[in-house]
């Protein structure tokens, strides 16, 4: 199967932490929870473009570094009382790597 | 005639006692002799000033105000020669002969000291008063120390020490710690924790004999030829009643002094409380039957009716940061059966020993929640068949919809105890309620119900609720955040009194409601644990903000901003030379002189932040932490140097505070300023902190602020020379990375404790303060530019760049 993209190992990314990857539409972030589940999202504030994987992680959430607005990791969508969403890309970790969906990345370039 | 007391003793037992007679108005002349010279002190806290966490002050019960209101002819640092309980009088060891009426003995109890080759040299210490702690305490990161002994007592010696720095070795004789509290694989818990704390650890270890050089202790030789090295050596292998005293004056004695329930010798006139009393073959050495004894002895002197009872007892510690219970008899044995439970990633195990369908004993290491809830089955021989299959979970587990935790405290009867400190149960509370006490502070101030560690604050407001129904709220001081119900003063203290060292496990001891908290507690944790923490705790990059993470201010482009220090705001053409080229070689946007007279690189970009900073270090300069929550910079003017004013060398103050402070961090960001004459050109007084130099010397004023608030420092103190103006200032630093929450400014603080508590406590504990700042700062004082640079620069680079596979 090749529709999955070998990035990074796990260990490359803290737990409660992030990194990015650089793609020809801006960066898409990989973030790593407490328990090790790995998401990916635009790493773009729907506020002000914020660098989301420059954020607090904490549970399935990030927090902005810009002006605090809360992301769901799952969904992508703005927590509490903000309105927005960025989008999220399938990822995952098989053998301490981890994986992107390589479909998902090339829908977004054609959108 | 006011009848005559005299009290042999000043402990715990003693003092307790004399609180209860004083209470309640008993006309007494009052008489204390103490071995010790010093009044009374809460022993049980000698650890917390062993690992430096309290200091001696903080530990003390009674003061020489208390002793005096009271009228109390304190004779402390005497000892009793003899007794003659046929004339009733006491003879001094100064010959001094003294008549009572009623005589107390609370002579403790004496560590015992195994007789082996080598016992009595230099360096062999027990642990038991405030000269053997000052003893450990003089130990230092160069040091080894060999303590015998692996019960509560032992292990806490060596975790205080190991604290410092020490190299300790614990020589235990059982195959397991603690084998009086805890079974075996709950010992093997507690070793592996303190292994992982850098203490070595040997059971089933016999000593043979202390080896000496010079009359001083050098090493301890095990029975297997195994030579362990020390400078100390502390033996803490138990204690025996110190019954001496009364077996010379012919007072019926066994292991201890005989006492009955109303806590009266062999000699009516005559009482005894405290480790030194055997009562119906029992001894004593956790305080809360020798609280329980204080108040009958009380009682018995005023002619009242009262009994001691011995209680059953389970035991509750915190060795090290690790949590443990035990109580009941959990040893094995026929018609015995075990539940066990298991959580070992999570170090979690408990064990209930369970005998015709009754919990006997109960063992738990490392989760201690439910605690209570198992002993309370112990005490009350519950039977537990109908809940045995889920009884190991604790009272969660068993059916029904949880409990609403108001209902279950109005349903605890009147002698459910409350504050296990302090030994108050809950009809004391209430009580104290009825007569007028209608909120925390009052409970606290009439029954001292939560004021030694403060765990218990929660059940004694549950207590005022339920007591006063409406006309209580409970106060709704701000929470730190969603994640939990209590305050930032609340937690700090939990941390301090728990000695909580890790984020897990603030989170687990105050309740945490989310798994990992989020961006508004973990940072404000981080500090906390921190500051009050500085060799135990990690620093968490990852609860950080992002400018303190990555060392560089974010812009609002997601580029940073990066500020090489400038110390005291002085720089040389050299560095000026290399911030260009730097600016030139990064296409720095933007440069911009700061107020706080430094240079600002405004607009690199993330990944360039390691090469940038590579390249100011070979120029010799380093952060300038424009971006923390800790010290910013020392403004100067140029002071005697050059000004035709200046009465100070400004500039070389400010540089020199600089040094000392830089990398430390605090509360919120701290902004310094020196002067060096009352025209004020550094504008020392709107900062956090200011020094405005005089011909006299130096005037250090805190708590200015010029952002949306504007205030003018107030004066801390005046003092004659540059030296004492750093420790003062490191001292009101200190006495703020302490105390302070998070994101308050000095301001904010100082309008919470107040300027004369402030300088009151900098006065009083100046060097206390400044040591533990240096202490704090051997860990923090460097250049995190430098070490990013050597070990986390791929952090700051994309993982990967698909640019090419996006496009394909």
């Amino acid at each position: 199967m090749t529709d999955w993209i070998d990035i990074a190992s796990l260990d490359d990314v803290p737990q409660r932490g992030a990194r990015v990857v650089k793609t020809a539409l801006g960066c898409v972030a990989i973030f790593r929870t407490a328990e090790d589940e790995v998401f990916a999202l635009d790493n773009a504030c729907p506020h002000k473009a914020g660098p989301l994987a420059e954020g607090i992680v904490h549970g399935k959430s990030v927090t902005c570094p810009l002006h605090n607005w809360v992301i769901s990791l799952d969904t992508g969508e703005a927590q509490g009382a903000d309105d927005g969403s960025v989008a999220t890309y399938p990822a995952r970790v098989e053998s301490g790597r981890i994986l992107l969906s390589r479909a998902a990345l090339r829908a977004r370039v054609a959108a | 005639m006011t009848e005559k007391l005299i009290v042999i003793g000043a402990g715990m037992a003693t003092g307790r006692m004399l609180e209860h007679l004083f209470d309640a108005g008993a006309e007494y002349d009052v008489t204390l002799f103490n071995a010790e010279a010093r009044g009374n002190y809460n022993r049980i806290m000698l650890s917390p000033v062993l690992s430096g966490d309290k200091t001696y002050g903080e530990i003390v019960t009674h003061d020489d105000a208390w002793y005096a209101e009271h009228n109390v002819n304190c004779r402390f640092g005497e000892r009793i020669a003899g007794i003659n309980r046929a004339a009733k009088t006491v003879t001094a060891e100064n010959g001094d002969v003294l008549p009572y009426d009623k005589l107390v003995f609370g002579t403790g109890s004496n560590p015992f000291i195994i007789p082996m080759p080598g016992h009595d040299l230099e360096g062999v210490i027990a642990y038991r008063d405030l000269e053997d702690t000052e003893r450990m305490m003089d130990l230092g990161p160069d040091n080894k120390c060999v303590v015998i002994g692996g019960g509560l007592l032992g292990l806490e010696a060596a975790a205080g020490m190991a604290a410092r720095g020490v190299d300790v070795t614990v020589v235990h004789i059982m195959g397991h710690l603690m084998e009086r509290q805890l079974d075996e694989a709950a010992g093997y818990l507690l070793r592996r924790a303190l292994i992982d704390k850098g203490i070595t650890v040997k059971c089933s270890a016999n000593s043979k004999e202390i080896l000496g050089e010079n009359g001083k202790v050098k090493a301890l030789l095990l029975d297997d030829g195994t030579e362990l090295p020390c400078d100390l050596l502390v033996m803490a292998v138990g204690i025996r009643p110190n019954v001496k005293l009364a077996q010379d004056s012919g007072l019926a004695v066994g292991k201890g002094i005989h006492v009955d329930d109303q806590m009266l010798t062999s000699d009516a006139d005559v009482l005894a409380v405290g480790e030194c009393v055997e009562h119906d073959g029992a001894i004593f050495g956790l305080v809360a039957p020798l609280y329980d004894q204080a108040k009958v002895a009380a009682q018995t002197l005023m002619g009242a009716q009262a009994q001691f009872v011995q209680k059953e007892l389970s035991t509750k510690l915190k060795v090290t940061g690790c949590d443990l219970f035990s109580a009941g008899d959990f040893a094995d044995g026929e018609g015995r059966e075990d539940i066990v439970f298991r959580d070992p990633a999570r170090g979690v195990y408990r064990r209930l020993v369970i005998e015709n369908n009754v919990v006997k004993g109960a063992v738990m290491y490392g989760d201690t929640a439910d605690s209570n809830w198992f002993f309370g089955l112990i005490r009350d021989k519950t039977d537990i068949a109908d809940m045995r299959e889920t009884l190991i979970f604790g009272p969660a587990y068993q059916g029904g919809t949880p409990l609403d935790p108001l209902a279950v405290v109005a349903a605890l009867p009147r002698d459910a105890e409350i504050c296990g400190c302090n030994g108050i149960c809950k009809g004391q509370i209430e009580d104290a309620i009825a007569a007028g006490a209608t909120d925390l502070g009052a409970v606290r101030a009439t029954t001292k119900a939560s004021g030694s560690c403060g765990t218990c604050t929660g059940l004694v407001e549950q207590v005022l609720a339920v007591t006063l129904g409406d006309d209580f709220v409970i106060p709704a001081a701000a929470s730190i955040c969603g994640c939990t119900d209590m305050t930032h003063e609340d937690v700090r203290r939990m941390i301090k009194s728990q000695r909580l060292t890790s984020m897990p496990a603030v989170w687990q001891e105050c309740g945490w409601k989310t798994s990992c908290g989020c961006h508004v507690c973990r940072p404000a944790l981080n500090f906390y644990l921190l500051a009050d923490w500085p060799l135990e705790y990690q620093d968490d990059p990852q609860s950080r903000f992002i400018n303190e993470r990555k060392h560089a201010n974010i812009q609002k482009d997601g580029t940073f901003s990066v500020v090489p220090r400038m110390w005291g705001g002085i720089t040389t053409p050299d560095e000026l030379r290399a911030i260009a080229d730097a600016a030139d070689k990064y296409m720095v946007p933007t440069v911009k002189v700061t107020g706080g007279q430094r240079i600002d690189l405004l607009g690199v970009k993330s990944e360039d932040l390691p090469a940038i900073w590579a390249d100011l270090n070979a120029a010799g300069m380093v952060s300038g932490h424009a971006y923390s929550k800790g010290l910013r910079t020392v403004k100067t003017c140029v002071g005697t140097d050059h000004c035709r004013f200046g009465t100070q060398d400004s500039t070389g103050l400010g540089i020199k505070l600089e040094k000392e402070l830089w990398g430390s961090w605090t509360p919120h960001k701290l902004k310094l300023g020196v002067s060096g004459c009352p025209r004020n050109c550094a504008e020392a007084t709107c900062k956090d902190i200011g020094v405005i130099c005089v011909d006299s010397g130096f005037q250090v004023s805190i708590g200015g602020a010029a952002g949306m608030d504007l205030k003018e420092t107030e004066l801390l103190v005046q003092v004659a020379t540059e030296q004492d103006a750093i420790d003062v200032i490191k001292a009101v630093t200190q006495l703020y990375r302490e105390n302070a929450k998070y994101l308050d400014r000095i301001y904010k603080w100082m309008g919470k404790v107040g300027l004369e508590w402030i300088k009151a406590t900098v006065e009083s504990d100046r060097d206390a303060l400044v040591e533990r700042f240096e202490l704090s700062q051997t860990i923090y004082r460097k250049d995190p530019w430098a070490e990013h640079i050597e070990t986390k620069a791929d952090r700051y680079r994309p993982l990967t760049n698909l640019a090419l596979e996006a496009a394909e």
